[in-house]
């Protein structure tokens, strides 16, 4: 101790200092790396707008924001207008949503409340399962397997009983709406019941066991779960929405994609991503391309408002379980 | 009093029910195409088919050689680029991610995860192929790849998020810095998670088509060359569904059914693999 210098300490002291201070420098850089790349991602979806609107201004430019509520789509004569996609979009994905938000929750509630773990494990990974099925298989199922079903089975007998309805006029071939309606339903079961699921699991134990305890039935008790978790079972079944709008190879390949507004959903629609997955490639003029790149950007919007709503709902219900659990 | 009590037990079971049938519903449809694909695609389906080249309409012996590769290719391009940018992406929203900055930047990407895929393909398109001048592998492979990096970083922070905190407290405790720490123990403990969840955004990206469609279009030949267009399974069977040709169905059920299996089996491998941890 006593042979260690006033120099020396401080050298000591200055080399420890420098490799506190190497660390730092290699820590600041490991921070510096990986937030290079966190902000590679996050930078991807505004560049995705940015590009998406520069190559659409031509579009915007001759249309204005009429382009919205415009009905005809002539590349030849180059007028372009989004409603009839939009109106394609809208009603096939509300289909879908029909049939699939029932059996989405339904299966919910069986998975929580009714089927033991042994059970609900593998039931639920079955369900998802569904959600590993391509698109394009789908779009492949659908021609060959389940629009002549639908055409010569199930549309025949909906018409004979509500035939005289505008919703169920018309002679069906099988691809229309309603066929991408179901088609779309099946594929979108797996992301609003495993969001379902999860509110449903979130919610607080302590009303349904109350109820049950001062003697209400089981469906009673089950209810008051629905209940607290309903703001979180909407946002479920709007991230259905989002996917259900973004779909586009099934949908294109049984929507039959002709651009028109009929009542009757047994007739062939188009959808905006089908729009830009059929013509984006045979876009012969700038104009042309433009509007295809406007639909997109419109989609992009839509899905965008769609999943930050449907977010913020799912993380109010199970950030508030969180909260109670620490509390 | 006592008709009612009935009722609503009538009621509660009957909700039990329908709820189990609406299960069984939602499995049956799933085992009714797993089914279809499996009985008509094995029809088509030999040795042959997946080892020879695409020939002429009505010449025997079609095979979909070039588009297993293309897709092989594809994904290996898609991963070269997605993994490591999720995957250290990741990092950051664990680490240094706790705070508002950090909440903005998980908004950002979440949304890139809702983004459609064809929305993607349009990007990649303006973005790659048209200064390039053609349509191209690595077009394709990177569309895929932005598709990739929002499901790898999300799934590998929340993997590092199950690493003990005495763990980090250790690592450092015992001198060292910051980085060595989040690499070499943290990162390494929550390696087989990260895996898992590549694995996953894998399978998700081998089936998609939509990106593909403006990128790396088709190619009716082999092709390694990343700078050219390249077939893969997800195109060749949305090109045979939408064909005139029996034929042609055919071989687009066959394609289905090697596709649908390898996704599967990625899929199944990984929740066999998940469950052995936790028990």
């Amino acid at each position: 101790m006593n042979s260690m210098s006033p120099a020396s300490a401080n050298t000591h002291r200055l080399s420890s200092f420098f490799l506190k201070r190497r660390g730092r420098l290699a820590d600041q850089l490991f921070k510096l790396i990986t937030l290079l790349f966190a902000l590679a991602i996050a930078g991807l979806v505004v560049l995705m707008i940015v590009e998406m609107a520069r190559d659409s201004s031509l579009s915007f430019e001759k249309f204005g924001p009429s382009f919205i509520w415009r009905e005809v789509w002539d590349p030849v004569r180059e007028q372009f207008g989004a409603l009839p996609f939009i109106y394609g979009s809208a009603v096939s994905s509300i289909i879908g949503l029909i049939i699939a938000v029932p059996v989405s929750i339904g299966v919910s509630v069986f998975l929580v409340e009714h089927a033991p773990r042994s059970l609900s494990t593998p039931i639920s990974f079955l369900v998802q399962l569904l959600a590993a099925i391509p698109s394009v298989v789908y779009g492949l199922w659908g021609i060959f397997v389940l629009a002549p079903l639908l055409r010569d089975t199930v549309y025949p007998r909906i018409q004979s009983t509500f035939g005289f309805l505008p919703l169920f006029k018309g002679t069906p071939n099988g691809l229309g709406l309603m066929t991408a309606g179901i088609i779309l339903s099946i594929m979108i079961i797996p992301i609003v019941t495993a969001v379902a699921t999860d509110v449903m699991r979130a919610v607080s134990r302590t009303q349904p066991e109350a109820a049950l305890a001062l003697g209400a039935t089981k469906w009673e008790a089950t209810w008051i779960v629905i209940q607290n978790a309903r703001s979180g079972i909407t946002g479920a079944v709007i991230l259905g929405l989002g996917r259900a709008i973004g779909e586009t190879m099934a949908v294109t390949m049984v929507i039959g994609n002709r651009a028109q507004i009929s009542a009757s959903l047994f007739d062939p629609s188009y959808t905006i991503a089908s729009a830009i997955a059929n013509e984006f490639t045979e876009a012969t003029t700038e104009t042309y391309r433009h509007a295809l790149v406007e639909l997109g950007l419109i989609l992009f919007v839509i899905t965008f408002v769609i999943n930050a709503f449907a977010r913020l709902l799912v993380w109010g219900v199970t950030r508030g379980q969180g909260k109670g659990a620490h509390a | 009093m006592h008709n009612n009590l009935k009722r609503r037990k009538i009621l509660s079971s009957s909700m039990t029910l329908i709820t189990g049938l609406f299960s069984v519903f939602a499995i049956c449809a799933l085992l009714l195409i797993l089914g279809y694909i499996a009985l008509t695609g094995a029809r088509a389906l030999n040795i042959g088919f997946l080892v020879n080249m695409p020939k002429p309409i009505g010449e025997p012996g079609s095979g979909i050689a070039n588009a297993i590769a293309g897709t092989l290719i594809l994904i290996s391009i898609a991963s070269v680029i997605g993994l490591p940018v999720g995957i250290l992406g990741g990092l950051y929203l664990a680490e240094f991610g706790s705070n508002r900055f950090g909440n903005i930047l998980r908004f950002l990407i979440d949304t890139l995860t809702g983004v459609p895929s064809i929305i993607v393909g349009v990007f990649a398109w303006t973005v790659m192929v048209r200064p390039m001048g053609h349509f191209s592998a690595l077009a394709g492979g990177v569309s895929l790849a932005i598709i990739m990096m929002p499901i790898v970083a999300r799934t590998t922070e929340e993997m590092i998020r199950l690493v003990p905190q005495s763990m980090r407290e250790a690592a450092l405790a015992l001198g060292a810095p910051v980085w060595r720490m989040s690499l070499g123990v943290v990162l390494r403990a929550a390696a087989g998670g990260v895996a898992t969840g590549a694995m996953l955004a894998i399978a998700r990206i081998a089936g998609e088509t939509a990106p593909l469609l403006f990128t790396a279009l088709s190619y009716n030949f082999m092709s390694t060359d990343l700078n050219q267009p390249i077939a893969s399974l997800t195109y060749q069977i949305y090109y045979y569904a939408q064909s005139p040709y029996e034929e042609w169905h055919a071989m687009a059920w066959a394609a289905t059914l090697v596709l649908v299996t390898m996704i599967l089996a990625i899929n199944i491998t990984v929740k066999m693999l998940t469950r052995q941890q936790y028990q």
